[in-house]
């Protein structure tokens, strides 16, 4: 497949790991955040940190969209769909996140009208089936899907589609990146950028990063020889002293981003002046909700929403997961109470989670060791 | 002194096993489709609440069949109901899989399919056409299996209290003598086939649903899989150690039974496992892995290292199958888990399937 196989080729992969072995100062420890779920989740299915040289450290960061929805935004989801008439709509993973009494596919059970849909499009197109129903769009996600959902939005207004709303919960990626950076706990020496937000954004939002806390940033693919490449694109800045935004993903990142997707973002939607993250707290202007012209598409003004504000449970520890400065498996419930089956917390649910990576690929770490290539015989 | 950071996480890794070891009690307040998709939750169902209640020594088992004993001869039984939707995809149809996915039942039992029944649930208003369309397509499937539909029941239901029509078929077949398969028969250097490339009708059935605006050209892989295991038996009657078909919850999910059931590790090769273009590139799309998606015309063997070879050019002859070939190894440790060796040379767990990508494909 072109554009995907050579990226997830294993010798080109080996090549990169020793050459970083040759270029790393042996008597020097590296913490690299990986802000991105999904190169955590690379980084675990191809069990790329077995291939790091040893005082090469990944620590997992805030970037997965699933994780950081707080616990009160799930359960006034719940609420939605159990007004009479409503279809929600959302992405498969959102369904077993747990609120505080329940998940969407609990809700579903027990009668509510709850559907999968992979695009918020295809949402739209529920609305247009079903007129004489409400179809909500339960939205998430940072600049990388805000886009789908602000065309979507475009279209249903031209369209004139009134049964048709969205319960809005995207996010940004500087203002948890800068809560981050200012918090003393964690001490990292660069970043693995997240490169489908980079396709939208540019590299702009991140260039405060080396300029205020002289630290570098490569943007990264998602194929596992594109996350061993920035990598080793870090590294490289680390021992040469320098600090930069870099881009790896080159294929699909410019400097300058998406402008047609940031127009359409701009349009749609404004800041939110506060808004709360799983484990991370209230972050200023960290969020967007729908502009005024589109108010009439806000379920959040539709329909009664409790909006009520449920502190996690004492026992999860997805904040400490969240920002760095824990290990999955170093949190209380890991894997015992906190299973994919029966998650307590966010970053057990998604695919991009930390600990549903961990949990998944990553529960060998002391018997896992590389074979040589023919091992088995085709 | 502090333990060391990898002493910690073994210690953790631990505790996670012995806690997944552990037979949990079936405390869901409902059923979810997750009860239905063949991973986690639906041997949890099964486990926890079915076999204590209902359980003597052969359905403790928990294989495909029950093996009921006649004098000398052994005869394998079981059953399955059918609830796809849409009821015909390219590639087949609920006809067609509610008699290959029974007889492929009979067939993982190492038995040679002999009758079927055929229950049918009908939904009222259903079209005539339709009907005589499936049992047409039972027919011509049942006449290609080499088995016979002896007996059946028709039940109507009101509008919208089912999907068209449901199909329940139990099989009957004669358990093969020179057979000697157990789940958990895998002992370390065996081998593991796959009988043709995976993943196909999890997403025929999917794309033909047309929710996801994907046109790609793959079809349904059902198939009768009895021709298979007859020349696996001719070819290796000794060597041949188990048999599933990889249904719902995928080649992930019977790989993991196997490991638990034998105690072994299942190495299974990345690379070498068949995947087509088209569903890969459907795959890639939609974010699944086709480990997990369910197949109704592929069976996976453990087979003995010295037999391998002889397994895979038997089952390559069997028409439908000359796409067979080995995936992976069976290894003494880490005891009872499924794991993918990365093409970076890196492993990984593959664990059992959790939740429900694709309801209602089978």
């Amino acid at each position: 497949m072109k554009f995907v196989s050579e990226y997830r080729d294993g010798r080109l992969g080996r090549a990169l790991a020793r050459e970083m072995a040759g270029i790393v100062d042996p008597d020097r420890h590296y913490k690299i955040m990986e802000i991105c779920g999904g190169h955590t989740h690379t980084i675990y299915k191809y069990g790329l940190a077995s291939l790091l040289p040893a005082n090469v450290e990944l620590v997992h960061g805030p970037g997965c969209p699933v994780c950081v929805i707080p616990m009160g935004r799930v359960q006034d989801a719940i609420a939605i769909a159990h007004e009479p008439g409503v279809i929600l709509t959302c992405f498969g993973d959102l369904l077993r996140v747990p609120g505080s009494d329940g998940t969407l596919l609990d809700a579903k059970a027990a009668s509510a009208d709850v559907r999968v849909v992979y695009s918020p499009l295809d949402a739209l197109r529920v609305a247009r089936e079903n007129p004489d129903r409400q179809v909500v769009f339960f939205a998430i996600g940072f600049e990388t899907t805000a886009p789908s959902t602000a065309l979507t939005l475009l279209r249903a207004k031209a369209e004139g589609i009134e049964n048709f709303s969205c319960f809005c919960n995207h996010v940004t990626i500087g203002p948890p990146l800068r809560a981050l950076l200012d918090s003393p706990e964690v001490s990292l020496d660069g970043f693995v950028g997240p490169g489908h937000v980079a396709t939208v954004v540019g590299s702009g939002p991140f260039e405060f990063i080396p300029a205020e806390h002289g630290k570098g940033v490569v943007i990264a693919g998602f194929e596992p020889v594109d996350v061993l490449h920035a990598v080793h694109m870090l590294l490289e800045q680390l021992c040469s002293g320098r600090c930069a935004v870099e881009i790896q993903y080159v294929r699909a990142v410019t400097p300058e981003g998406n402008p047609r997707a940031l127009e359409a973002m701009a349009t749609v939607f404004e800041l939110r002046p506060q808004f709360e993250w799983r484990g991370l707290g209230f972050i200023p202007d960290s969020a967007l909700r729908l502009a005024d012209a589109f108010a009439d598409f806000d379920a959040e003004l539709r329909f009664g929403v409790p909006g009520v504000r449920v502190a996690d449970p004492k026992a999860c520890q997805c904040g400490e997961v969240l920002r760095g400065s824990i290990k999955p498996w170093e949190c209380k419930v890991f894997g015992t109470a906190c299973t994919p089956e029966r998650p307590i917390g966010t970053c057990m649910v998604s695919a991009e989670g930390a600990c549903a990576a961990y949990f998944n690929y990553g529960r060998l770490v002391t018997t896992a060791r590389a074979l040589p290539d023919d091992a088995v015989h085709a | 002194m502090e333990r060391s950071v990898e002493t910690r996480e073994r210690e953790a890794i631990d505790r996670i096993e012995r806690a997944r070891a552990r037979t949990k009690a079936f405390r869901d307040p409902q059923i979810t489709t997750a009860h239905g998709a063949g991973g986690k939750a639906t041997r949890n169902l099964v486990e926890s609440l079915l076999v204590p209640a209902l359980a003597g020594a052969t359905l403790s088992q928990l294989d495909d069949c029950g093996i009921v004993r006649v004098g000398e001869a052994a005869l394998a039984m079981t059953t399955d109901s059918f609830v796809v939707r849409p009821l015909r995809f390219p590639g087949g149809s609920i006809g067609e899989l509610a008699v290959n996915g029974t007889v492929n039942d009979l067939a993982m039992a190492g038995a040679a399919p002999l009758a079927l029944t055929l229950s049918m649930v009908l939904e009222e208003g259903l079209d005539s056409e339709v009907l005589r369309a499936e049992i047409a397509a039972v027919a011509a499937a049942a006449r290609t299996a080499g088995v016979e539909i002896v007996s059946g029941d028709t039940k109507v239901v009101g509008r919208g209290q089912a999907d068209g029509m449901y199909l329940c078929t139990t099989g009957i077949g004669l358990v093969d003598p020179r057979a000697g398969l157990a789940p958990g028969g895998a002992r370390a250097g065996d081998r593991i086939l796959v009988s043709g490339s995976i993943a196909e009708h999890g997403i025929a059935v999917m794309l033909a649903r047309g929710e996801f605006e994907l046109g790609a050209a793959v079809e349904s892989d059902t198939c009768s899989l009895w021709p298979a295991v007859a020349a696996l038996l001719d070819a290796c009657p000794q060597g041949l150690r188990s048999l599933r078909d990889p249904t719902r919850g995928g080649v992930a999910s019977v790989l993991n039974e196997f490991a638990v059931a034998s105690q072994t590790a299942m190495v299974v090769h990345e690379d070498l496992v068949p995947v087509g273009r088209a569903v890969g590139g459907a795959c890639e799309l939609l974010g699944i892995d086709p480990m997990y998606v369910a197949c109704e015309g592929r069976l996976i063997a453990i087979v003995a290292p010295d037999a391998a070879v002889a397994a895979l050019a038997a089952l390559r002859s069997v028409p439908g199958c000359e796409g067979s070939c080995e995936i992976g190894v069976v290894e003494a440790e880490p005891r009872a888990m499924a794991l993918v060796q990365t093409s970076f040379g890196s492993r990984r767990v593959m664990d059992m399937l959790v939740g429900d990508p694709l309801p209602r494909i089978c």
